[in-house]
Parts: structure tokens; C-alpha cells; sequence
């Protein structure tokens, strides 16, 4: 079944205010389940950034494929996409900083036409570069068959999702045909050396649920991944990220659908753990959306809920002092990455 | 509609404690006990755990184990062959008794 994006079908859950009315209006969010009143429980009085470390930019929504849970909503029939002028702004105000992280995500990021010039203007400034490639991107086109040459010429990390070793779980979530376009991308970038020891060439993978339940410890599927992906395809890589699926966009969406939403955010309040809050991903990172507007993480990003000081909320008036101590706006969807042993861009957290 | 099984009761079991509060202590500190990593894995005793629970046939068992499993990151083929060992458990225990009735068919036969 082809799967569109919540904004091409025109439903509700496309308008960013009714996911919050979603979130907010649920039992969850009276008096004692409120996620800011569990942070205060747990020791902060609010969430606020310790330093930015990572400047992830969201360089469109365009992606070619349309993903069951997509929390961006992105999609082929997403036209929105970072312009090269707000890409210099991005340039010219990572320049004036030392941040030492770049987390280029989407949608597809390499689908944005600047993509590639972007990137070799970004290796200038002598930044780690990280890119969320969803590995079907390189064979969904010859044009970009050659991107394992282009990402280990410029020593980009590769993230990449592959929610589980079989097809079955990971075309059900990211569409038929995926797993085995997945499978024959990562032996791309095993060939041009990813992933293999020894090469400096790093190769992460995501695992996120196929489904309304939480991740596993993070270890113990790295082993599991490690073993089926090496013994049935011969593939290697660094390490696992395990992260929660957010009720956000088309999780939400199906979370309602399926009957799901109540027992799951239930289950994120109840699996709180105090001790991810200190380290989740807001707290070290900046979001800026492919328009340049500026997010406390990409799903704020995807609820348009943009950073606190409307001054300061784009690129073009981008204030590091204000960012690196800036109070986090905060929601129930936060739940999702204080659940278990919490959860970020970069896995578990705890 | 009225059912002896309320899905939602999973989520009381802790009350339990309302009427003994000391076994119950007892109880669910044992419990945490043995699920915890060991010289199993916490996934391999999910997946016992799923088996048993088709075994004594608890619906709350089955719902919890079943969520507990994928959470373990287990996947459908491994938690159907745990239902399936269950099952060849199950019924086998019923064959093997068969031989007892052989060995009484014999005995009374000529």
C-alpha cells in the first residue's frame, strides 16, 4: 500500500496545533502527569540547554520514501526544502562558532539539489559531519549510486535506519521493497569501506519499533543486529541506536488509528526515568528546520514549537549565547525520550 | 460487556498488596529478581516467560509477554516457536500417557 503524507491527504493531524490539542487534551497532561511537573519531581526545575555541541539541520521534507512512522511527515510529495541562501546562513554562523558536531537530516537530506555543495562547503570549516541516509536514497537514482564515494571522501559519518534484520518488520514501517534496497546499500558502503575496522569510515545504524511497544536495551540488539546482518548479508557496521518512536505526525497518526495511543503514552509516563532527563538530546543540540527557524530538537521542529525567544527563533538572528543556556520548551511528547533508558538522535541515554 | 478478564486489570496487579502487603513485596522482588539478566538472558526468559504464559493460558501473561518479547527485540518467527514448544509440551504431556493407557489395555487384554 502507497503511503502518503498527512499534508497530501489534508488530515487533521497535519496542522501541527491539533497534534498538540492531541497531546495535551488526553489524561496525560492534567495536574500530576504533566511531563513538567515529572522533571521537577525528578530534581530540575526546568529543562535548559547545558551547550550546543550538535547544529542538526533538517534540509527538506522530501524523501523518497513515505515511512509508517515518519515524525516529520516527510515524503516524494513534500516540496519543502532548504534553500541555498539560508544554507550560507547556516555557513556563516557556524563559522563564527566552535560547535564541533553537523547532523544533516530530513526527509532525504541528498535529495535537496544544494546537498552536495553544501556538505563540501561545510568540510571547510573542519566540523564532524554526520548524515541520516535512509539507504534507498543511493539506489533510487544512478545519480546518487555514488554516494558511499561522496560521504567517505568527505569523511562523513553515515546514520542510517533499518528498524529490524528481516524484511517483514522493515517493509511493514518503511514500504515494500525497502529492506532488500536497504540491505544492497549497506553492502555499498561496506565495499567503499564503512562500517569495517580500521578504515576511519563510520557506519551507524538506527533501530526504532515496528510498532506501539519501546526499544530493547541498546547492547543487546547491537549483538543480535550484528550477528544476522553478518551471518545471512555479510555486513558490518559501528554501532546500534536504538530510539523511541515520538507521537508525533504519522506515528500519531497510526498510534490512533491502530488503538494504540492511550496504553503507549501510558506506557512512556510509566516508563519515566529521572535519569535520561539530564542527557536528553535538547539539552546539547540545536534544530534548525528547513526554513530556518530554530527548535529545541526535531520534533518540537515537527510541532513547530520553536525555541523560546521569538527574537532569536531563525538563523538570521542566530545568538549562541542565548542558545547555549536557553530554557527548552517542553510537551507530552517529551515522554518519549525520558521512557526506559531514554532516548536521542544518538540511541539510548541511560 | 461483562468478561471474568478485564485487560485493564494488568495494570493493577501491584494492588494485590492492598490486602497482603508483605507477600506481595515479596513476591514482586522475587519476580524483578528473576527476570533480571543472569545466566539467561533477560530476552531468552521473555520468551519462556511467553511460553509458559500460553501454558497456564493467563490472558494478562500472554498480552504482557507478548509486548515484553517485541520490546526484547524478538521477532515474531521466535516468539510463535516458543508458543509452538508450548504446544509440543502441552501436547505431548497428553501422549506420554498414552503409554500408561497401553500398559493398562495390555494388562486387562488377552
Amino acid at each position: 500500500m502507497i503511503v502518503k503524507s498527512l499534508k497530501f491527504r489534508n488530515s487533521k493531524l497535519a496542522d501541527s496545533s491539533e497534534q498538540i490539542e492531541i497531546l495535551q487534551n488526553t489524561i496525560q497532561d492534567s495536574g500530576e502527569d504533566n511531563f513538567s511537573n515529572y522533571i521537577k519531581r525528578s530534581g530540575i526545575e526546568k529543562l535548559t540547554s547545558r551547550k550546543i555541541e550538535i547544529f542538526q539541520i533538517n534540509m527538506g521534507k522530501m524523501c523518497n520514501q513515505t515511512c509508517k512512522h515518519c515524525h516529520v511527515d516527510a515524503g516524494p510529495d513534500r516540496k519543502e526544502i532548504m534553500t541555498r541562501e539560508t544554507m550560507q546562513m547556516c555557513l556563516d554562523k557556524l563559522f563564527e562558532t566552535d560547535i564541533p558536531t553537523i547532523d544533516l537530516t530530513g526527509g532525504a537530506p541528498e535529495l535537496n539539489p544544494d546537498f552536495r555543495w553544501f556538505v563540501t562547503e561545510l568540510k571547510k570549516l573542519n566540523r564532524h559531519i554526520m548524515v541520516r541516509c535512509n539507504l534507498t536514497i543511493i539506489l533510487s537514482n544512478p545519480g546518487f549510486n555514488d554516494l558511499p564515494d561522496f560521504f567517505a571522501e568527505n569523511n562523513i559519518e553515515v546514520v542510517s535506519s533499518l528498524p529490524y534484520y528481516q524484511k517483514i518488520n522493515t517493509d511493514r514501517q518503511r514500504g515494500d521493497g525497502v529492506f532488500e534496497k536497504s540491505i544492497k546499500a549497506l553492502q555499498m558502503l561496506n565495499e567503499r569501506g564503512y562500517g569495517k575496522q580500521g578504515s576511519g569510515l563510520i557506519l551507524n545504524l538506527v533501530y526504532n519499533p515496528s510498532g506501539a511497544f519501546l526499544p530493547g536495551p541498546q547492547h543487546s540488539l547491537e549483538n543480535d543486529f550484528k550477528k544476522e546482518l553478518m551471518d545471512k548479508y555479510g555486513i558490518v557496521f559501528n554501532n546500534l541506536f536504538t530510539i523511541t518512536n515520538m507521537p508525533v505526525s504519522r506515528f500519531l497518526e497510526y498510534l490512533i488509528d491502530s488503538g494504540n495511543y492511550v496504553d503507549y503514552m501510558e506506557k512512556l509516563i510509566t516508563s519515566f526515568n529521572a535519569a535520561a532527563v539530564r542527557n536528553v538530546m535538547c539539552t546539547n543540540t540545536i534544530s534548525i528546520g528547513w526554513d530556518g527557524y530554530l527548535y529545541d530538537c526535531d520534533f518540537n521542529q515537527m510541532l513547530d514549537m520553536k525555541v523560546k525567544d521569538n527574537l532569536k527563533d531563525h538563523i538570521s538572528n542566530f545568538d549562541l549565547n542565548y542558545l547555549d543556556t536557553r530554557e527548552i520548551i517542553t510537551g507530552q511528547h517529551c515522554f518519549g525520550c525520558t521512557a526506559g533508558s531514554g532516548s536521542s538522535c544518538g540511541g539510548a541515554i541511560s | 460487556m461483562e468478561t471474568y478478564y478485564k485487560p485493564e486489570d494488568l495494570k493493577k496487579f501491584a494492588d494485590v498488596a492492598e490486602f497482603d502487603g508483605d507477600l506481595a513485596k515479596k513476591f514482586f522482588e522475587y519476580y524483578g529478581a528473576v527476570f533480571e539478566e543472569g545466566a539467561l538472558t533477560a530476552r531468552e526468559k521473555s520468551l519462556i516467560a511467553l511460553a509458559v504464559a500460553h501454558t497456564v493460558q493467563c490472558p494478562y501473561c500472554i498480552d504482557a509477554y507478548s509486548h515484553d518479547a517485541l520490546e526484547k527485540g524478538c521477532s515474531e518467527e521466535q516468539m510463535m516457536e516458543a508458543v509452538h514448544v508450548s504446544t509440543a509440551i502441552r501436547g505431548g504431556s497428553s501422549l506420554v500417557h498414552g503409554v500408561q493407557m497401553m500398559n493398562h489395555v495390555k494388562k486387562v487384554s488377552m
